[in-house]
């Protein structure tokens, strides 16, 4: 039943594409001897250090070129179980990537990275955040992420290891979202990853939460199982793990993998 | 004089000046783009006039571009001037009874009140059974009627009536005008119609618009008798030639051509070269294919440009001309658009007077 | 009056597009579980949230929505072009722009934002927020559909009624809204369905924190984080909610 109707509608979209006649895509470009392109699938806090990576791999592997779908890890994971076309798999968590395995649909995932939370708050600290008791204040605009996404979920360990009664006046779905209210003073403040925090540039400012309290997460990366290009792929995964994907992503404000 | 308007609005080219007497029913003639429904529009209030000044019942409507005086410009729902067109109007959600009903719900009057006065209307018009009803569910006939009772029921000083019976059917129209004839009586209107028949059966007197200007105006009678506007004698069913009073005749040029209409003279008797007009009646004249000889009659050349049935006769047009000839002259001179031939008519059928 | 048959190809394609999606919600629905995750606490108090908003968005959007579709249709001065392109420009707008319009407006540092909080009101993370955020994409709507019923209804009915002697107000009441009021109707129930909708806005604006700020849209984005089914339980009770609202414009249009 549900194949059926899956069918159906990649059916109708495939027949409008068509009626539109856009031929031309990758596959072609491949077969014309020009470029190769391999599509690497990633959470978005790996967006500025991948694309970094990326330039140095294209200028490595001649003819080649990398395409990045950047978005939420759930939202990757759930298009890769719809049938998308991707060559590397690369989340936040490590929850996401076992969905992942658990359907087979990608190798066996190497963590590359981890992350911790850091508290976010606007430029000159204006309620004043010294350290994370300070967030149980009254009448502190305090914004998480959503215990259902990885961030909110990381929030919840610290506040469990801390011992705090947080009361968010918004769980928000992304750490944009957090990061948004907190860079335009909406929030006073949030706790994202430390190198959202980075990435954030004079947005937002960073108060340390104590690595006794800290969550700590887990990046893990894989190969995906019906890659066209499986060499490129492993070789991208090889990349990220060299001293060079680490050493970009120590600069983003990552932490090395345990 | 309980109306006195003198209006320009200078965008649609029009400067009008007329009267209204107490209880009189003036018909506004003319034809279409000549200014009518503008001076309705200015005496309504929908439409500020340039300059100009409008008084009704002693009262400044409007007083515009007036050295000396203070502007005014009376909102449409002060001025105590109901207007009455061509559609009825009525309002679609609500019912017959409530639509005559609304002038004097809106003045203040009680509820019992007002449907007690929309009553009274409706009986007046004669469509009291139908004061349930919604105006989908009646002709446009009734509807019509019922509209004149919604004017009329909001005691307007002024009635305005813009061709009232042109939507509706032909066997509709001569009731409603006989309605209208009996409770526009005593009433100040104004009428603004293309039918000679409401202006003899509804109006005291007749005013002729043409070019955004009155160029003739007199008792319905006179101006349908002896009309001095192309206009009144097309509505009058009438031809005139109009030319220069010389040596006893109206020197015209018709067609290109000059000639001379000789016909009977009314008093006052035109001066030499003063403006005239010749004025003769469809019936008077004859058609010719040649040109006749002997009794001294006006001939007139002309090139046929529409024949058309006239009560049981074929009125034959030549331009602004017309004659009426029978069936049997028309097939027995083969006549059709583009025959050349002449109208002739007697002296004694054409009435010549001046035009002003 | 003929309908060239070859249009019935695109009609049907186009009919299939619209419909082929809501057919596939309706497969995909896991049935066994669906009362269950319809029910939840969450679900529950998203879907009271977005009905309780988008009525009351509504209710803004007619009360200052109908005078601002007056004055467009029945009123002439400079600048009046413009002032509707601006006024009908959340239509096209991407909500997420509107939302970020709207935080520089009544944020806490936005335009109006420190007036408010003076007077110790907090308009970011409140209902509030969310019902700003509604009313600011569904009042084009109401404005379009009613300016448009205005404008075809003439102002003829209008100016008999003041020839009748009725004042600007008792003709606005008595005869300007009764006729217009079909297109009203309508216009309302489109800005409903809109804040219905409306996700992009409030999540920018408003936060999301259940029972506050979290409407149906939210919760089904959130919840597609860890449970799939239950988002697309929650996307089918949107579809009827919406299929429901728009039923009953058709009914009240057709008979008035």
């Amino acid at each position: 039943m549900k194949k059926t109707s899956a069918l159906a509608v990649t059916a109708l979209v495939a027949l409008a594409a068509a009626a539109c006649g856009s031929g031309g895509d990758e596959s072609d470009a491949g077969a014309d001897g020009g470029t190769t392109t391999i599509t690497v699938f990633a959470a978005a806090s790996l967006t500025s250090t991948f694309e970094e990576l990326a330039t140095d791999f294209e200028a490595e592997n001649d003819g080649v070129e990398i395409q990045f779908n950047f978005a939420g890890s759930s939202d990757l994971v759930a298009q890769l179980q719809e049938g998308a076309p991707a060559d590397v798999l690369a989340t936040a968590d490590e929850a996401n990537m076992d969905k992942a395995t658990a359907d087979d649909l990608v190798g066996t995932p190497t963590l590359f990275a981890s992350n911790t939370l850091e508290i976010a708050v606007p430029p000159g600290n204006p309620a004043g955040i010294t350290s994370v008791d300070d967030l149980t204040a009254d009448g502190l605009n305090l914004v998480l992420c959503a215990p259902e996404v990885p961030c909110g979920a990381a929030a919840e360990a610290v506040a469990e290891a801390a011992d705090l009664d947080l009361s968010p006046v918004s769980e928000e779905q992304s750490v944009t979202d957090v990061l948004a209210k907190v860079g335009t003073g909406e929030a006073d403040a949030g706790l994202v990853y430390v190198t959202d925090v980075i990435a954030a540039g004079d947005d937002v400012e960073g108060v340390e939460v104590p690595d006794d309290v800290n969550a700590v997460n887990l990046y893990p990366v894989a190969t995906v199982a019906e890659s066209e290009e499986a060499d490129l792929a492993q070789a991208f995964v090889d990349l990220i793990l060299a001293p060079t994907g680490q050493d970009a992503l120590a600069d983003a404000g990552f932490a090395p993998a345990p | 004089m309980t109306l006195t308007v003198d209006a320009t609005v200078d965008e649609r080219g029009v400067d009008v000046a007329l009267e209204v007497a107490e209880g009189e029913t003036v018909a506004l003639l003319g034809p279409n783009g000549a200014g009518k429904s503008t001076v309705l529009s200015v005496l309504a209030g929908h439409l500020v006039p340039d300059r100009g000044r409008v008084v009704l019942d002693g009262r400044v409507l409007t007083s515009l571009g007036r050295p000396g005086e203070r502007r005014t410009q009376v909102a449409p729902h002060d001025r105590r001037v109901s207007l009455l067109a061509q559609e009825p109007l009525l309002f679609p959600h609500l019912t017959v009874l409530d639509n005559v009903a609304f002038g004097p719900r809106s003045t203040g009057v009680g509820r019992s009140g007002s449907q007690e006065t929309a009553r009274r209307w409706l009986e007046e018009v004669g469509v009291a059974d139908l004061a349930g009803r919604r105006p989908s569910e009646i002709s446009g006939g009734q509807a019509q009627r019922a509209a004149v009772a919604r004017a009329l029921a909001a005691t307007p000083s002024l009635m305005l009536l813009d061709e009232p019976m042109a939507a509706l059917d032909v066997d509709v129209a001569p009731q409603l005008r006989q309605t209208l004839r009996r409770v526009l009586a005593e009433r100040t209107v104004l009428l603004v119609t293309h039918d000679v028949l409401d202006a003899l059966l509804l109006a005291d007197r007749v005013v002729v618009l043409e070019d955004g200007a009155v160029v003739e105006q007199g008792p319905c009678a006179e101006v349908l008798s002896r009309p001095r506007s192309t206009f009144a004698a097309r509505v009058a069913g009438l031809n005139m030639l109009r030319g220069t009073w010389r040596d006893g005749a109206v020197e015209v040029v018709h067609g290109g051509r000059s000639m001379r209409v000789e016909g009977i003279a009314a008093d006052p008797v035109p001066g030499e070269g003063e403006e005239a007009v010749a004025v003769f009646g469809p019936s008077a004249v004859s058609v010719f294919l040649e040109a006749p000889h002997g009794s001294p009659r006006n001939l007139i050349e002309v090139t046929l440009s529409d024949l058309a049935p006239h009560g049981g006769q074929v009125r034959v047009r030549a331009d602004t001309l017309s004659a009426d000839v029978s069936v049997r002259a028309v097939s027995e001179l083969d006549l059709a658009p583009g025959t050349r031939a002449y109208f002739v008519v007697k002296a004694s059928e054409v009435a010549v007077y001046r035009t002003r | 009056m003929g309908v060239p048959r070859w249009l019935f190809v695109p009609a049907l394609l186009g009919a299939a597009f619209v419909l082929l999606p809501l057919v596939a919600i309706v497969a995909r629905t896991p049935w066994s579980r669906f009362l269950e995750l319809i029910t939840s606490e969450s679900s529950r108090e998203a879907l009271a949230l977005s009905l309780r908003t988008s009525a009351t968005s509504t209710l803004i959007c007619v009360l200052l929505g109908v005078p601002m579709a007056v004055v467009l249709a029945r009123t002439s001065f400079r600048g009046q072009g413009i002032l509707r392109s601006l006024v009908l420009l959340p239509l096209v707008l991407p909500p997420v722009v509107g939302g970020i319009a709207l935080l520089y407006t009544f944020g806490r540092r936005g335009l109006l934002g420190e007036t408010f909080e003076v007077l110790g009101l907090q308009v970011a993370f409140s209902t509030t927020a969310v019902v700003l955020a509604q009313t600011f994409v569904a009042m084009p709507f109401l404005v379009v559909s009613l300016e448009g019923a205005l404008r075809s209804a003439g102002r003829r009915y209008e100016a008999v009624a003041a020839s009748l002697g009725a004042r600007p107000t008792t003709v606005f009441r008595r005869v300007t809204l009764p006729l217009v009021l079909p297109g009203l109707a309508s216009g309302a129930v489109l800005a409903f369905a809109r804040s219905l909708g409306e996700f992009g806005a409030t999540i920018t604006f408003a936060g999301s924190l259940q029972g506050i700020t979290r409407t149906l849209p939210l919760e089904i984005y959130l919840r597609r984080e860890t449970d799939a089914e239950a988002a697309v339980a929650l996307s089918l009770v949107l579809v009827v909610v919406a299929v429901v609202v728009i039923g009953f414009a058709r009914q009240s249009r057709s008979a008035v």
